[in-house]
């Protein structure tokens, strides 16, 4: 075990490593010159000198690197050009709306995903069956920028059972974890079915059934606590889906998380904002992933002693 | 097969109103200042957007955007993915190991999240838009290609192919790049379906074609500022989303069961 998280956690840091660069090379390569920007196309070229040497734009784009990573490590994530304020308090306001939103839509998702695929496996080939793998086609193929618009339609504008937008009590959390978790729970629902379809023709389901165990506690005891690794394993890998998913969901709703101060920061140009916000968000889905790895390897021995290769 | 008639229609009609949409002298950004936001059946198929244009029309303008840029995106990911990944994995060694780190980065972003944030620096317009999401796109191209190839480079055809003293070049293009076509194939249609909602997306987030250009993504943004008086701005552009998307994904799904190819599992590091 200790071989294995100490070869998952050197690639982890090395993907780290390459994710901060080119977040750093995307800011610093493409055209368009910060200082610019902040003081206007009036200021003075003396000014701008000042202004460039201040910030350390004037040094090699490498010391300029080095210098960025030596603030990463001490939680140092630079000014915000347009709030004028350090990146890292801007970030720590907006993360617990991103956070409610993301745990709001893991519920949702689950709550849909789950009956659905246990649904479909046990009633395979019937009308329950393409009904559920129909929802999960048309939730993967309506875009949130779309069903959020439409939510608003329905619950807020015709209905007012929801706020329009902002983040305003527990209610208005509802309608963007909707959005945001229905994509979601169309890709978990068809992995859950899948998996449960492959743990029924088990053979300790057919011991359970023999045994006379209740129907519902052969599938749910039995069946689907053996399906449950390989959509923990899903769930992973789509948190980064739903990440950046959430940029384009709080914008819909004028949800004042971190994918909205995204947004914000490229409409302001503000750089240092941007490139945080890229870098919290990605790190979050690598420490994630590696999180779920982990927690596999440690469920399942199978991993933990075959893997690490 | 009759159910495939319907998304093969759809596309189609996609790909009619691309190639054709220019020959129909259509008036997409002619403004009818007496129409706004007048609803559908009054004087236009669809309606009239909040500045008097005709929203069938910008439609069918909008059809062009988002086939081209799926076209070229998709295009342009498959090409160089499979490219690289193809090459470097036949070769192996130090040239596998370093795409293998990079692909790992690369895919260490989440979903569309590089693609806005580069769409947004480069700044709006079309071009951009294929230079953001082919920058996104070809990673997932070199990982599946790069698998297929380590599978196939241990067959015997490819064995006897290297003891005649074929190249490596034509190694790679006649005997491993034909075997790996099905797998390709199939997630290049559901990639469609991916870079039509980004294409979207980007525009509805404002980071796409410019005004007085139409997008699908753009017409939905404009749309959803006028939600309680004119609903059918926001409803006619997302049904022609869902709809493509829609009928690809069923395509894609029927291809898959047909060309017989599961998801080849990353064998890297």
């Amino acid at each position: 075990m200790a071989a294995y998280l100490f070869h998952r956690l050197t690639g982890a840091l090395l993907v780290i490593f390459g994710v901060t660069g080119i977040v750093f090379l995307l800011v610093h390569l493409i055209p368009g010159d910060p200082v610019e920007i902040m003081l206007g196309e009036s200021a003075s070229v003396a000014d701008r000198e000042v202004l460039r040497a201040a910030l350390g734009l004037d040094k090699p784009v490498l010391t300029q690197f080095y210098h960025y990573l030596g603030g990463l490590l001490q939680l140092d994530l630079g000014t915000s050009i347009h709030f004028r304020r350090p990146v890292s308090e801007l970030l720590l306001e907006r993360l617990p709306a991103t956070g409610l939103l993301a745990a709001a839509t893991l519920a949702v998702s689950m709550a849909l995903a789950f009956p659905l695929g246990v649904i479909a496996a046990i009633r395979r080939n019937t009308a329950w069956d393409s009904a559920a793998m129909g929802f999960s086609m048309l939730g993967v193929s309506i875009p949130n920028f779309w069903l959020g618009p439409l939510l608003i339609l329905v619950f807020s504008l015709w209905l007012g059972w929801f706020p329009v937008s902002g983040h305003d009590g527990f209610v208005s959390v509802v309608l963007p974890a909707v959005t945001l978790g229905t994509g979601l729970a169309a890709v978990l629902s068809r992995m859950v079915r899948s998996s449960m379809l492959e743990v029924l023709g088990e053979d300790y389901m057919r011991t359970a059934r023999a045994k006379g165990l209740a129907p519902h506690r052969v599938v749910l005891r039995h069946g689907l606590r053996n399906a449950l690794l390989p959509v923990i394993t899903l769930l992973g890998l789509q948190l980064g889906a739903l990440l950046a998913g959430a940029v384009i969901t709080e914008t819909v709703f004028s949800w004042p998380g971190v994918g909205l101060l995204t947004i914000e920061s490229i409409q302001t140009r503000d750089y240092p904002v941007l490139q945080a916000c890229v870098l919290l968000i990605s790190t979050t889905y690598v420490l994630v992933n590696l999180l779920t790895d982990i927690v596999y390897a440690w469920i399942d021995p199978r991993i933990r002693i075959g893997g690490g290769q | 097969m009759i159910r495939l008639w319907i998304p093969f229609g759809v596309l189609a009609l996609w790909a009619l109103m691309t190639a054709g949409g220019q020959y129909l002298s259509l008036t997409p950004n002619l403004i009818h200042l007496d129409s706004i936001l007048n609803t559908p059946g009054s004087g236009a198929l669809l309606g009239f957007d909040d500045l008097g244009r005709h929203i069938d029309e910008r439609l069918i303008i909008g059809a062009r955007t988002s086939f081209l840029v799926s076209f070229w995106v998709v295009g342009l990911s498959v090409l160089v993915g499979t490219l690289v990944g193809t090459v470097t994995a036949y070769l192996g060694g130090w040239w596998d190991r370093v795409t293998v780190q990079l692909v790992d980065v690369f895919l260490a972003f989440p979903g569309i999240l590089l693609a806005i944030a580069l769409a947004g620096l480069l700044g709006p317009g079309i071009d951009n838009i294929v230079i953001a999401l082919t920058t996104v796109g070809w990673v997932g191209y070199a990982r599946l290609s790069r698998a297929q190839v380590l599978s196939l480079k241990h067959r015997e055809h490819v064995q006897a192919a290297e003891a005649l003293g074929s190249g490596k070049w034509f190694i790679i293009r006649r005997h491993l790049i034909p075997l790996m076509a099905a797998p390709l194939i199939v997630e290049a249609t559901f990639g469609i379906a991916a870079v039509v909602i980004a294409e979207a997306g980007l525009s509805f987030l404002g980071l796409g074609v410019q005004p007085p250009e139409a997008s699908w993504g753009a017409m939905i943004r404009d749309g959803s500022r006028y939600m309680l008086v004119a609903p059918h701005m926001v409803l006619a552009p997302g049904v022609a989303i869902f709809a493509v998307v829609l009928s690809v994904n069923l395509l894609g799904d029927r291809l898959r069961d047909r060309l017989d190819t599961r998801m080849v599992v990353d064998t890297g590091n």
